[in-house]
């Protein structure tokens, strides 16, 4: 794993690197005092956070160095949870982070992509800025009171008008959505997870869609097109890599939020089998089981579910600058 | 009848054939006063090239950004199968006027317009016209290339897909770089992306792209201003190729551009139509002392 080795510096021939070292050394050598402590400490500024990242993998790694030891690879597919009998194993983790934000996902995409579409290409100016700002004000609330009013208002409404009618339905047909329903589960932590990451995909999509050129859509409305056809055929194929950026810094932030996830998922540690029944996630077994690990091991698991966390969104971020940092590029080119 | 301050509405034939405003007899006084009945059949008396009805006619034709007023009571008329060159200084309103007549303007917030521009004698603001279709009539090259991000052949078939064209898309998107004089350079490699292209030839796909949907008018909005001399000159060669089947209206910076690739020359200034003649005249016996000063390069 390679962190923050962001793609285009990856890229950079060595001659670039050198370059900068150099200048570097001259910025901290030569000159005046005053110039080189300047340079001095907006260097120890920059420093500070690779150095802080660094520290804590080196930390976390090492504390969950004897779950490594005790279970090896097999911690990542094990399914069993069982302080009093010393066994862990991440899997129900695993599956239950990445299902409920794979879910959030599905449902927050189209949502988000809709709204900035409504927003940049149809609204006009005095309905799109009060909902850019409403939407935005969404994401400044705590996840708290989103866990909150997912225990009072969210989750007893999905189990009466969703989880009960569909897996009365179709509960026997697909094992996905079988029951029982208790409300609490997979699905309720993936519709509050869509609600919290939508106003983040949808700003950025914003931003996305704002860059395209102007001259991309008189290009197709030019050629007779449609407002429909100009957007799907014109604009969204011109800003998709950046708007899978989008979603997929989204998908970031789901995969780590836990208060609110903790609150909803019904914190089962094991497989679900059914997007209603109850799961656990990385984070959330993180926070609630941290306080009371007794034992080395219990807490060297605990370490090494947090390592894999930061494993599985430094992965998802990487991904997203890389798709960013496509669409710079290609917008330069045009 | 020169002193006639109202537009009459529609066509009138035989009205006042004296005053016809092709470009031949376009009077120098300014065009806000300028009669506008233009008829159906003008005189062919004078006119430079075929002496068909225009194509095209703008009749006292103002256009507003908010307050501020960017195009005076134009009225010309528009030749079949010509070059129309639009020149002006920056800011004169030529852009404008040229993005009117495909409703391009449709776009910016707070516009309005007064008067009218006809398309073969129908209103393009008619309210019963889809201007998705006087757009498929009336194609457009911009002043910077703006291909799409696709393949060569994308970018060609682009128009025609979304018409739901049904013939022999292969044929039409060589036919339509053929005559944008690109197919010799591009055949081996239709599926690389546009973008591989250089800017002249990312241009001239762009009139491929426009021609593709078999407009009857191309509008071009200085289609040579971001090219190197080799690529402008291999543009206005195909301008000049382009009038045997379309109606091109052309708005340039460059005077020696106007006067090698059109037939007529529109003068703009301040959003008023100064002078409208051949080109031939315009340029050696400027009616207007505004056109002799810009012309000779005392001013714009």
């Amino acid at each position: 794993m390679a962190p923050y080795a962001s793609p285009d510096r990856a890229a950079a021939p060595p001659g670039v690197a050198r370059r900068a070292l150099a200048r570097l050394a001259r910025a901290l050598g030569g000159g005046n005092v005053a110039d080189r402590g300047y340079a001095l400490v907006v260097l120890a500024a920059a420093l500070v956070l690779p150095v802080l990242f660094g520290f804590i993998i080196v930390r976390v790694g090492a504390a969950a160095w004897p779950a490594v030891r005790a279970f090896g690879a097999g911690f990542l597919t094990s399914t069993a949870w069982d302080p009093v009998a010393g066994r862990f194993g991440a899997l129900p983790f695993v599956v239950g982070t990445l299902a409920s934000s794979l879910l959030a996902l599905a449902v927050a995409f189209p949502l988000a992509l809709g709204l900035s579409i409504f927003l940049t290409e149809l609204a006009p100016r005095w309905l799109a800025v009060p909902v850019a700002f409403a939407t935005d004000l969404l994401a400044a609330i705590p996840s708290v009171v989103y866990g909150l009013w997912g225990i009072f208002v969210l989750v007893p409404w999905l189990r009466v008008h969703v989880e009960q009618p569909v897996v009365a339905r179709f509960g026997d047909a697909v094992p996905l959505l079988a029951g029982p329903a208790y409300g609490v589960s997979i699905f309720a932590a993936g519709v509050l997870l869509a609600l919290m990451i939508v106003p983040f995909i949808a700003a950025v999509s914003r931003e996305v869609l704002t860059a395209v050129p102007r001259t991309q859509r008189e290009a197709a409305l030019a050629l007779g097109a449609t407002r429909w056809e100009t957007t799907w055929k014109s604009v969204l194929p011109f800003a998709l890599p950046g708007i899978v950026g989008a979603a997929i810094l989204g998908l970031g932030r789901a995969l780590g939020e836990t208060m609110a996830v903790t609150m909803v998922i019904g914190n089962r540690p094991e497989v679900p089998r059914s997007i209603f029944h109850p799961g656990y996630t990385l984070a959330s077994v993180l926070a609630n089981e941290f306080a009371e690990a007794s034992g080395d091991l219990y807490l060297a698991s605990l370490m090494a579910i947090g390592f894999i966390l930061l494993g599985v969104t430094v992965v998802v971020n990487a991904l997203a600058r890389l798709l960013v940092w496509y669409v710079a590029r290609r917008g330069r080119a045009a | 009848m020169h002193a006639r301050p109202a537009d009459p509405i529609g066509p009138a034939p035989g009205a006042a054939p004296a005053s016809a405003n092709t470009p031949a007899s376009a009077p120098a006084n300014p065009p806000a006063r300028a009669p506008a009945n233009a008829p159906a059949n003008p005189p062919a008396s004078g006119v430079v090239g075929a002496p068909t009805a225009p194509a095209i006619e703008v009749r006292d034709f103002s256009f507003w950004y908010g307050d501020a007023r960017a195009l005076r009571g134009i009225t010309m008329a528009i030749a079949e199968r010509q070059v129309t060159a639009l020149i002006g200084p920056s800011g004169c309103g030529k852009s404008t006027l040229l993005r009117s007549i495909n409703r391009m303007n449709d776009l910016i917030p707070h516009q309005r317009h007064e008067g009218d521009i006809l398309l073969r004698g129908r209103s393009i603001f008619d309210p019963q016209l889809d201007v998705v279709r006087l757009r498929r009539r009336v194609g457009m090259v911009f002043q910077k290339p703006n291909p799409f991000p696709k393949s060569i052949y994308a970018n060609v078939a682009f128009g025609p897909r979304i018409n739901g064209y049904r013939g022999d898309l292969d044929a039409l998107v060589e036919r339509s770089l053929r005559q944008a004089a690109l197919w010799d350079e591009v055949k081996d490699r239709l599926d690389a992306s546009a973008l591989t292209l250089s800017g002249g030839q990312q241009q001239r796909l762009c009139i491929a792209r426009a021609l593709a949907v078999e407009p009857e008018v191309l509008l071009m909005d200085e289609p040579a201003s971001a090219l190197d001399p080799i690529a402008t000159q291999k543009i206005e060669d195909l301008i000049y190729e382009l009038k045997r089947d379309y109606t091109v209206v052309i708005v340039t910076h460059n005077m020696q551009q106007a006067a090698r690739v059109s037939d007529s020359t529109a003068f703009l200034y301040m959003g008023e139509l100064v002078e409208y003649g051949p080109t031939s005249e315009l340029f050696t016996h400027p009616r207007e002392e505004r056109t002799e000063a810009y012309i000779t390069g005392r001013f714009g």
